[in-house]
């Protein structure tokens, strides 16, 4: 008869420090990893798109607001018995008179058929149409002149004047960056929530794919915050690899396609494309909301897969009756 | 027999049922004293298994009165029942080892949970697997140890806490008279350094190896032999 007192001489020769206590309870492949993974890749892809295009739509339409408000124009009609050059130099004179006006200038006859040439064809003689004539006046950076009292005295003072600074312009701007902020945040809770529910169903899988361990886990004593921090530990990891994965992918197509804009700022439809969108460069907080986004991400699969096995648990606690 | 200020566990009247069907336990009645060595036998299918989950809290009667340390099983809020188990050792009749943890993990378990540090258990846990015969497994996984290596991990686990209570199922369904003799010493040790041990088992053979109170259950009922 084998007594355990008689075993310690081959105990000796078992190296007990190579034992690593801290294996995870919970297996690392017994999770649904990598499907899980590529989902929140996605998912993160996704929602960074979402926030680089509202990075650029939100920088592009200030830029444009910048520009078109830094200029207002004066147009003035023809009237019979007026004599236009007066008028516009009336008309930049009464402009000059307020603070915040850098400089106006008058497009001349040949700039203003220019202009036309599209629709009137060359060789226009400018003189003998009524054609209206349009002072730029150009203000200070930051500058907002009272444009009331401007065109008060322009349309009392000079017949036919009248002022144009752009507000409808501005406005249908911001309507349209707005609609586009609003979508875009839309999308972006939608991808949130269809990630939160991707995890719930993954957390789920990976409870009943542990049950014994789970259950084991209660026999012995571990609270639901020990059973939850098992598989919690492993969700966040997988959260933070899938963003960041994600996350790293719309960062590089965001400056794919920056060098792709400026390698074709030359071209014409280059420039086109670059009025329209600006440079198509996500700016420092384009990429810092990536990175926010990434932790986001990550926290959120944590914290819902926590909450999906604390949920769990409880059942596990209440099922415990078992006259049902 | 005086009664015992507290006893660790005790059934009044407690009857189970599943579901609708019949009671399967009916007007149990009996305490677990301190320190204390009970047998719990009777033919297969008489509810022994039934019984040791209502004394472990992973069922819950359909009526009458559990009491485990002193208080009311009814009552123990969720947050409790953590250290209430902590004080419970279980050996499973399918021992319940996690495959993919060595034995000493296995064994460890317990006190991994309660966030002790494992420079502070880990000398406990290699004496015990010692004293337990399991000294050459110590890092060995699960589906490599013999039906009764497993059986003396399951044990090492429940004994690892130094519970007041240890509920053995079977604890020598799986192994053969010698080993059974030995386990049984090895529970009787334990019972003297002050652990009440109450082992389920139709083995009549182990029964007759030690003198101690015999609960019998035949069809839902109790006898209790002092």
């Amino acid at each position: 008869m084998t007594e355990p007192a008689s075993e310690p001489r081959a105990v000796a020769r078992i190296p007990v420090q190579t034992a690593s206590p801290r294996a995870s309870i919970v297996p690392r492949e017994s999770i649904a990893g990598r499907a899980l993974t590529f989902v929140v890749a996605i998912m993160a892809f996704l929602a960074s798109l979402t926030v680089g295009v509202v990075a650029i739509v939100s920088e592009t339409a200030s830029q444009w607001r910048s520009d078109i408000a830094r200029e207002v124009t004066i147009q003035i009609r023809l009237f019979e018995d007026v004599e236009m050059d007066k008028a516009i130099r009336d008309a930049g004179r009464i402009a000059l008179e307020f603070d915040g006006v850098a400089k106006v200038t008058a497009v001349d006859e040949a700039a203003v058929s220019r202009l036309l040439e599209p629709w009137l064809g060359s060789g226009l003689a400018i003189d003998e149409l009524p054609v209206p004539r349009l002072l730029t006046v150009t203000l200070d950076n930051g500058a907002a002149p009272n444009f009331a009292a401007m065109r008060q005295r322009l349309e009392a003072e000079v017949p036919g004047a009248s002022l144009d600074d752009h507000r409808a312009w501005i406005a249908r701007l911001n309507n349209m960056a707005w609609a586009m902020v609003l979508v875009a945040t839309a999308i972006f809770a939608m991808v949130m929530a269809a990630t939160v529910l991707n995890v719930v169903f993954a957390t789920r899988g990976a409870m009943a794919a542990n049950r014994d361990v789970v259950e084991v886990l209660h026999f012995v004593g571990a609270d639901v915050a020990f059973i939850a921090s098992q598989f919690q530990r492993h969700f966040l990891v997988l959260g933070l690899a899938g963003a960041a994965a994600g996350g790293a992918g719309a960062a590089a197509l965001f400056i794919a396609l920056g060098f792709w804009s400026s390698a074709r700022s030359a071209t014409p439809d280059g420039d086109q494309v670059s009025a329209l969108f600006g440079t198509f460069s996500v700016g420092p907080a384009g990429y810092a909301g990536i990175v926010v986004l990434v932790a986001l991400i990550a926290g959120v699969t944590a914290l819902t897969s926590r909450l999906t096995v604390n949920q769990h648990v409880r059942m596990l606690e209440t099922a415990r009756s078992g006259a049902v | 027999m005086s009664h015992e200020p507290q006893d660790m566990i005790r059934f009044e009247n407690v009857g189970l049922r599943y579901g609708f069907g019949p009671e399967i336990l009916s007007d149990l009645t009996f305490r677990i004293a301190p320190n204390s060595f009970q047998f719990l036998t009777g033919p297969s299918g008489a509810g022994k298994t039934s019984l040791l989950r209502l004394m472990l809290l992973s069922l819950r009667p359909s009526r009458g009165l559990v009491t485990i340390f002193g208080k009311d099983a009814a009552r123990i809020r969720r947050t409790e029942m953590p250290f209430i188990r902590r004080q419970l050792g279980v050996v499973f009749q399918d021992f319940r080892l996690l495959d993919h943890l060595t034995t000493y993990q296995n064994v460890a378990l317990p006190l991994r949970v309660q966030g002790r540090d494992e420079a502070s258990y880990r000398t406990d846990v290699i004496e015990l697997l010692k004293w337990v015969g399991l000294g050459e497994r110590i890092h060995v996984l699960p589906p490599v140890l013999s039906g009764g290596e497993k059986q003396r991990a399951a044990i090492a686990r429940a004994l690892i806490n130094q519970p007041d209570v240890l509920l053995a199922d079977e604890p020598t369904g799986n192994v053969d008279p010698p080993l059974a003799r030995r386990l049984l010493r090895l529970f009787i040790e334990l019972n003297r350094s002050g652990t009440s041990v109450v082992i389920a088992t139709h083995d009549l053979g182990l029964m007759d190896q030690f003198d101690a109170r015999r609960l019998v259950l035949n069809q839902g009922r109790l006898q209790i032999y002092d």
